[in-house]
Parts: C-alpha cells; sequence; structure tokens
C-alpha cells in the first residue's frame, strides 16, 4: 500500500528555499525554550510538525534540513525521525489528506464503501494525488473513535458515522471549497448512544 | 564482591558490569551481533537472549541487563535454546541465501551463529524484502539486502568516528540503513565499519570478490603509514596484500585503523622499483647490482669518502638507520639527517620529539592544548581517542593554528605561534583552562616547529608544561606528534646532523654546490629534487615516486610487508614487523647493501646478518631492547622564557589520503582524494 507518509525518499523540488515564516519563527523559539538547555534537539518533534504545516502538510528536502540547521542537529538525525513516524508526510500531497481507518470495526461497519466513495470522486488511486490537487486518500489503521465507525480523518479532523452519501457530500464540498461540519455526522454527541446521552 | 551464578558457576563481578560481561567472566560464550565492547549498548539484535532465574517469565537479553548480586542466570537452558532458534529464525526470513557470492562468506557471525543456534531448514514461504543498495564512498560497498539492522555502523559513525553520517531510516520492515542523500562518509575511519558489519552488508569495496579468507595467509605486524605504528594483521594470497585489518591493541590503535593503512596496500604493488636502475646519458636503464654496486664505489672514491650525504625518508627502519650510521661513519663522514620536513629538535633530549605522556594517557586528559597539529590527519586513531577524551571526560581542547575540521569542538586560541606567549604569561581564556585542569597535556605537531622558532617553541611548551599542575617525576605532559614511523626511531639513533638544523633543503644545497657528493636517500620523496642538482644521487627505495626518477642510480628494497624491521612509534614503542611475503623482484634490505658496499669500499662495518645489526641497534640506544614497551622519562631540562614572533602556522599534510610513496601510488587512495577531498560526485 502507498502512503506518502510511509517512505524512505527525500522529495527535492530544485531551487526551492524552505524559511520559516515570521509568525512561526517566533513559535520556534517558543518551542525550543520547553526543553532543557542541552537537550533542545528534542524540539526536533514539533518543529517538523510546524514545518509540515507551513510547507502545505508535507516535508520537502529543504524542510527538514531547515529543521536541523535550527536545531543544530545533523541532516541524517532529522531524516530518522521523519521517515520513522508516518504522520511526517515525504512526498507533495493534495489540500485534503483523506485517511479512512479499515481496522476491524469501521471495516465491519462500511470502510469499504468509503473508499471506493473517496476513489470515485479524487480519480485517483491510493496514495496518490488527485489532478486537481485537491486530495490525496489513502487507507490506514485504527485511530481511536471505533465506537463511531466508520469514519475518516481529514488533515486535522475526524469525520465519524458517515456512510456513502454524508461521505460523498462530504468531498463534494470539500471539492467545491464549500464548508463542511466536523464530527459526527448523525449529530452523535463525542462516544455517546445514538440516541443521546441517557438512552 | 558482588557475585552471579552463570550456568551453576560462581563468579565475582564489579559493579556496573551487564550479565552478558559476567557471562564472559565465567568463560561462557553469548552470540550476539548488535552489542559492541567499544560501541553504546543497543540491544536491537535479542540474540544474547538468556534466562534469569526467578526473574522475569521470559527470557532477557544480558547485553543490556545490568549484573546484580546473586542473580542465577542460565546460558543453555531450553527456554534460551528455543530463544536463540527463534530469534536466529527472525533475523533471517529477509536475509538473502547468497553466501556463495558473498565476500563475509566465510568469516560471517550471521552464516556461524545460524549453524550453531539456528534451525536447519526454513519454514519461511513468503517473499523476501529486498532493498536498494547505498552509495557511501570509494572504500565502503554495500549490499542492503543483507543487513540485520544492528546499527553498528551508526553508532561507530556518530560515537567513534564523530561523523553524523550513517543513520536508519524508516522502521520495521521499511528500516533502511544509509548516509543522508547517500552522500560519501566524511572520516578517516569509514573502513571499521566493513569490520564492524556482522553480515555481508557492508563489505570492502577494493576487496570485492578478490578472495576467500582461507585462501590467504595471515601475518601480524604493524603499520607504518603513520606515528601510530597500529597493530594490523596483513593478509596475502602469493606477492599480493590483498588487505589489512586492525588488530585490537588497547596501547595504540584499541581496534581501529584509519584507512590509508587499510586502503593504500593496492600501491605495494604498482610503481614498484623491483629492479636496479642506472642513469646513462640521461636516461634510467635497467641493469644488475654489481654493476650498480661497483659504480657506486667509484663515485664515492671519486667524489671524496668523508663527503657522503645519507638522508632518510618515511618509512625507514631503525636496521637501516643504523647500518647506514655505521657505514658513513666507516667513510668518515657524518652528514645524515632524518628531519626532511625540518622539524626541530634539541639535540640529546629525547623528551623533545617523542609522544612523552603515552598515547594511552590522552584518554585520562580534562584540557589539550594542539599547537600546529591535525591530529584527524596525522593520526586518525590517537584523533578518535581525543574525541573520546571530549566526550567521557568533558576535556577541553584549544588549538594554536589555523581552523580545522576536527569531530569535536575547540577553543581558538590563535592562528599564529604568538598564542604561546600569551598562555606562557597565563594571559588566555584557555591558559586559564589549561592551568585549572587536573591532567592536562600539550601535543606539538610537525607544523609548529617546521620553521626557524622551531626550537624556542619546544622549550616554551616545555616551560609550560612544568607549569602543569600533573608534571612530576613519573609523568610528562609535553607531546610531540611525529607523521612519519621512522622519526622517533631515527633520532633515538641519533641520525642527525646540527649542521641541518633550521633548513635541511638550504643546506644541503649549499653542502651539494661545494662538495659534489655521492647522496643516499633512503626513501626520502619529501624534499625537490633541485636541491640535488650537482649531486650523485643513490635512491634505495620501494617506490618510483618523485625522487627516484631523478636518481643516478636505483637500489630496490622491500617495502614494510615484504621484511622484518624495528621502528619506534611516536611514543618511543619498539615495534618490530613481520615480512608477510617475500619482497618484489631483486629488492635486498638496505642493511645489506651497506654491508656490501663497505666491502667493496674496504672499509670493515661489523655485521654479518640481521641479528648483528639489531645487536648494534641496542649498543647505540638502550630503549630498543624490549618490543613493544616504551622508555619515556620525564625530565625536561630545556625550557624558555624567551617571546615568540608572529608566525602564522600552515599545516604541512595537504592530502590525508596520498602523504607517502606507498598511498601517492594507490588508485583506492586516488579515488578517494577525488570524492571525499574534492567532492566529485560520482556517476
Amino acid at each position: 500500500m502507498k502512503h506518502p507518509g510511509m517512505t524512505n525518499k527525500v522529495y527535492n523540488i530544485p531551487n526551492d528555499i524552505f524559511e520559516w515564516s515570521e509568525d512561526n519563527f517566533k513559535r520556534v523559539s517558543k518551542i525550543i525554550q520547553k526543553y532543557p538547555t542541552s537537550r533542545q534537539q528534542s524540539a526536533v518533534i514539533p518543529l517538523l510538525d510546524l514545518a509540515q504545516r507551513q510547507n502545505s502538510g508535507w516535508l520537502s528536502k529543504t524542510s527538514i534540513e531547515k529543521v536541523a540547521e535550527t536545531l543544530s542537529m545533523s541532516y541524517i538525525r532529522v531524516l530518522e525521525v521523519a521517515t520513522f513516524y508516518s504522520m511526517f508526510i515525504l512526498e507533495p500531497i493534495g489540500e485534503n489528506f483523506v485517511q479512512i481507518c479499515r481496522t476491524t470495526p469501521c471495516w465491519l461497519r462500511g470502510s469499504d464503501k468509503l473508499v471506493k466513495v473517496a476513489r470515485e470522486i479524487s480519480n485517483a488511486k491510493l496514495g496518490e494525488t488527485s489532478k486537481d490537487k485537491k486530495f490525496t486518500v489513502v487507507e490506514v489503521e485504527c485511530l481511536g473513535a471505533c465506537c463511531n465507525a466508520p469514519m475518516v480523518q481529514i488533515n486535522d479532523d475526524y469525520y465519524e458515522d458517515l456512510d456513502e452519501s454524508t461521505f460523498k457530500k462530504i468531498l463534494t464540498d470539500l471539492k467545491n471549497n464549500k464548508s463542511i461540519s466536523k464530527g459526527s455526522q448523525i449529530g452523535r454527541q463525542a462516544s455517546h448512544h445514538e440516541r443521546g446521552k441517557d438512552a | 564482591m558482588p557475585t552471579i551464578t552463570i550456568d551453576n558457576k560462581k563468579v565475582e563481578f564489579e559493579n556496573g558490569m551487564t550479565v552478558m560481561q559476567t557471562c564472559e567472566l565465567a568463560g561462557t560464550e553469548i552470540p550476539r551481533f548488535c552489542y559492541h565492547e567499544k560501541l553504546s549498548i543497543a540491544g536491537n539484535c535479542r540474540m544474547c537472549l538468556v534466562e534469569m532465574v526467578k526473574g522475569p517469565p521470559k527470557p532477557v537479553a544480558s547485553c543490556a541487563m545490568p549484573a546484580g548480586d546473586g542473580m542465577v542466570i542460565k546460558t543453555n537452558s531450553q527456554m534460551v535454546k528455543k530463544a536463540r532458534k527463534g530469534v536466529m529464525e527472525f533475523l533471517l526470513i529477509n536475509h538473502p541465501l547468497d553466501c556463495p557470492i558473498c565476500d563475509q562468506g566465510g568469516e560471517c557471525d550471521l552464516q556461524d551463529q545460524a549453524l550453531h543456534y539456528g534451525f536447519d531448514k526454513s519454514r519461511y514461504d513468503e517473499n523476501k524484502r529486498a532493498v536498494k543498495n547505498k552509495h557511501m564512498g570509494p572504500l565502503v560497498s554495500t549490499i542492503m539486502t543483507r543487513c540485520i539492522h544492528c546499527t553498528r555502523c551508526v553508532r561507530f559513525s556518530t560515537e567513534i568516528a564523530g561523523v553524523d553520517d550513517l543513520g536508519l531510516l524508516g522502521r520495521g520492515e521499511n528500516a533502511e540503513i544509509t548516509t543522508y542523500l547517500e552522500k560519501t562518509i566524511d572520516s578517516e575511519l569509514s573502513g571499521n565499519v566493513i569490520d564492524l558489519c556482522p553480515v555481508g552488508a557492508l563489505t570492502s569495496k577494493p576487496y570485492a570478490f578478490k578472495s576467500r579468507p582461507w585462501e590467504l595467509s595471515k601475518t601480524e605486524t604493524h603499520d607504518v603509514l603513520d606515528g601510530i605504528g597500529s597493530s594490523i594483521r596483513v593478509d596475502t594470497r602469493g606477492k599480493q596484500v590483498l588487505r589489512v585489518l586492525p588488530r585490537i591493541n588497547e596501547d595504540t590503535n584499541e581496534e581501529w585503523i584509519n584507512d590509508k593503512t587499510r586502503f593504500a596496500i593496492d600501491g605495494l604493488s604498482r610503481q614498484r622499483l623491483d629492479k636496479v636502475y642506472v642513469k646513462e646519458n640521461n636516461k634510467l636503464n635497467t641493469s644488475d647490482w654489481n654493476t650498480a654496486l661497483d659504480r657506486i664505489k667509484d663515485e664515492i672514491t671519486n667524489r671524496g669518502k668523508e663527503k657522503t650525504i645519507t638522508l632518510s625518508g618515511k618509512f625507514t627502519d631503525a636496521e637501516t638507520v643504523i647500518s647506514s650510521k655505521i657505514f658513513s661513519h666507516a667513510l668518515g663522514s657524518n652528514l645524515y639527517d632524518c628531519r626532511f620536513d625540518n622539524a626541530q629538535v634539541i639535540h640529546g633530549e629525547s623528551e623533545s620529539y617523542k609522544f612523552n605522556s603515552s598515547i594511552q594517557e590522552v584518554e585520562n586528559a580534562d584540557a589539550i592544548l594542539l599547537v600546529g597539529s591535525n591530529p584527524r590527519w596525522e593520526a586518525s586513531v590517537l584523533n578518535a581517542r581525543i574525541r573520546k577524551t571530549y566526550i567521557n571526560n568533558n576535556c577541553k581542547i584549544g588549538i594554536i593554528g589555523p581552523d580545522l575540521n576536527l569531530n569535536y569542538p575547540y577553543h581558538k586560541i590563535s592562528k599564529s605561534l604568538t598564542g604561546l606567549n600569551d598562555i606562557l604569561e597565563n594571559n588566555s581564556e584557555f591558559s586559564k583552562i589549561l592551568f585549572n585542569a587536573k591532567n592536562p597535556i600539550i601535543i606539538i605537531g610537525t607544523s609548529a616547529i617546521n620553521n626557524d622558532q622551531g626550537e624556542s617553541v619546544l622549550k616554551i611548551c616545555a616551560n609550560i608544561a612544568k607549569k602543569l599542575p600533573n608534571f612530576s617525576n613519573s609523568f610528562n605532559p609535553l607531546n610531540i606528534l611525529n607523521q612519519d614511523i621512522s622519526r622517533v626511531g631515527s633520532l633515538e639513533l641519533s641520525f642527525v646532523n646540527q649542521y641541518f638544523d633550521g633548513d635541511l633543503e638550504a643546506k644541503l644545497k649549499e653542502k651539494i654546490k661545494k662538495n659534489k657528493p655521492v647522496v643516499f636517500l633512503l626513501g626520502l620523496d619529501e624534499i625537490s629534487p633541485k636541491s640535488l642538482d650537482g649531486s650523485f644521487v643513490v635512491y634505495c627505495g620501494h617506490h618510483g615516486d618523485v625522487n627516484a626518477q631523478y636518481a643516478d642510480i636505483i637500489l630496490p628494497t622491500p617495502a614494510y610487508t615484504e621484511k622484518s624491521s624495528t621502528y619506534m612509534n611516536i611514543e618511543g614503542r619498539v615495534i618490530q614487523t613481520s615480512r608477510c611475503h617475500n619482497p618484489l623482484g631483486e629488492a635486498k634490505e638496505e642493511w645489506k647493501i651497506f654491508k656490501v658496499l663497505s666491502d667493496l669500499l674496504e672499509c670493515d662495518i661489523k655485521f654479518n646478518n640481521l641479528n648483528d645489526v639489531r645487536k648494534k641497534i641496542v649498543e647505540h640506544n638502550k630503549n630498543f631492547l624490549e618490543i613493544m614497551k616504551t622508555s619515556n622519562s620525564s625530565k625536561l631540562s630545556f625550557a624558555s622564557k624567551e617571546k615568540l614572533e608572529e608566525q602564522t602556522i600552515s599545516y604541512n599534510i595537504s592530502n590525508f589520503y596520498m602523504n607517502d610513496s606507498i598511498s601517492r601510488s594507490s588508485e583506492t587512495m586516488a579515488k578517494c582524494t577525488n570524492e571525499i577531498l574534492n567532492k566529485v560526485k560520482y556517476s
């Protein structure tokens, strides 16, 4: 299965330059200050995350090197961390990174159908980016929201209690830049019973 | 002392030891892949599992488990045997069955341990994973599918070599060892990862598909390519040296050797002088020993016996030095010297050219002052020790000389020799560190003393050394780091002439202009041929390097793998090399040449065989009596307070990889120069 976060390759765009944005530069020094003086390299994970957010959701060669330079680490040490965690994406991805849970509870509740819908709308294979650069769809293992299965994660948010039609609507709205509602799509609160807290 | 029971055998151990180390005390061998004595503990191969009685219900990794008082350990119980078989099976799941074409075959830890501890058949039907091979430079060849992810190479490069080049990317089945974007490993010690790799993933590129270990004859000897005299094993087949491996010697090289020692050996079969050459009509023609020696006899007689000059080179052994010295004396000449790089000494003071504190003492230092020395290139394994001291002892290092790319941080004191004035007066930041340290040492490189102020530098450093807190009757913190194996031995046999003090080449030119004498070059290529104009040059050496082509007569001699000879390393340790194979062509040892010449010239020199020569060495200097022993004294009877004048230091090595006649002839070293130093990209 292809997953842009589970590769050991470094993607390089020629002549690409990565510099911290002004806001993020302030954040960098705040993050580093959280760690003891001789242990500031521990900030590598939050800084990689910050770089990934600034670089439209993925880490380029230059952004990895920038993090290494910021923390006076060698490039290979930062790359080790970036390749270890699948949440650090190492290839360019679409605007919406759709992660469809396929572990047993979601699968029993119809995650296969969600994959089919996602592939139809994005018109791209799993792990690849759609032509309009709107979507990158991947299958992932349990995201820990099993009681609201089936669920998907799109960028930072969970979308739960899905079925084919609600998921189709979410993706179409995203494609047309319309706003969508996060969380359960049937109005469930947290992981309560479908009929409410006291049912 | 706490005790531990290993397989019903009680052993006492020191606190802080691991279960694996106590097992070794008890004489029980524990199989392992990732654990290595000199590296940090990783505990990821799980091969060293043992059973702990009344411990956890599962086996424990003995390499990472601290031994405790009263522990009972079983290393051959059913549980352990089953655990080892299981681990072995997992390791072999993705390991290719390519032993017949693998260079590690026959000396492979995985092969041996699979035989002893593994299953006899595979239960695995799935596809094995395949991993792309990585480029790591001209020395290390990679077949990454064979890698079992022990991470020894990563830990070596990070901890010992001090270059953060290697890393483990990804995880689980996708884990891969690589350098960042497949860049070349930028270390002088990179070859050691080949020895460390327990499988055939990292192998030697120049040695690839050359030979099987059981075909080689192995000789234990010493390296001569730097001043350390590292203990090595030379593997030969016929008259060809196929590889060099390090031997463990805690006094000098620990367990490592540098890449020049390991890979310059292909230079031993290139550009060799294997015949006698005599120059006629400005052209060197092959000849025979009798003609050449007769000609030398005539020239010496005609040009004046007492005017003969002898200069030794980088690899000149004590036997050659003593026989040529005796020969010169018999001719009535004392014009000989070994200081071709102009490194000054104080005559009669052995402390002015030795590494007095001993190499091992570097590990206890807590402040090191480097004066005009680039230890990374001058003595790479010593540099690894300095780095170790920096890590374990929080040692502070200060440098007088231009900036260097060392693999540890250092204080920049001054680019000029005047930095020493400030230190003597306790006037600089680093001088306070140095004088307040408990165990400081000073290391002087030859780049600091190869000028007219050389003697003053030695004297001022001696003055500083005397003021250091650890200077005592038994310890001398003043060290001189010579770059060549020949230097200390030649100086111990006083193969110097005060006439050549200051600037050897200029004085040599002057003498030659006046006398037009016969000049013997004992493998010396480090002085410019122009300074020899007008003389009759006899070149005794093994490589057709710079000076051989300007010689009037070339006498071939054996290289360091082809004769047994005695050297003194930088700290004055007597080392004796062994003959690994017969000399190439017509080469003859230098002492034989001088013996025959003396007979022709009818001046008697009293030795007839190698034993006699060695007796003469000991007669000249008792320090040569015991092999592998040092003879250091801590008297410092020279010192001065005179101020040094402004003089910027420039390091005298411009290329680590091609620094002597052997490595200059080596193709591998030429590749290293291109790829590592000149950063030419591979295609």
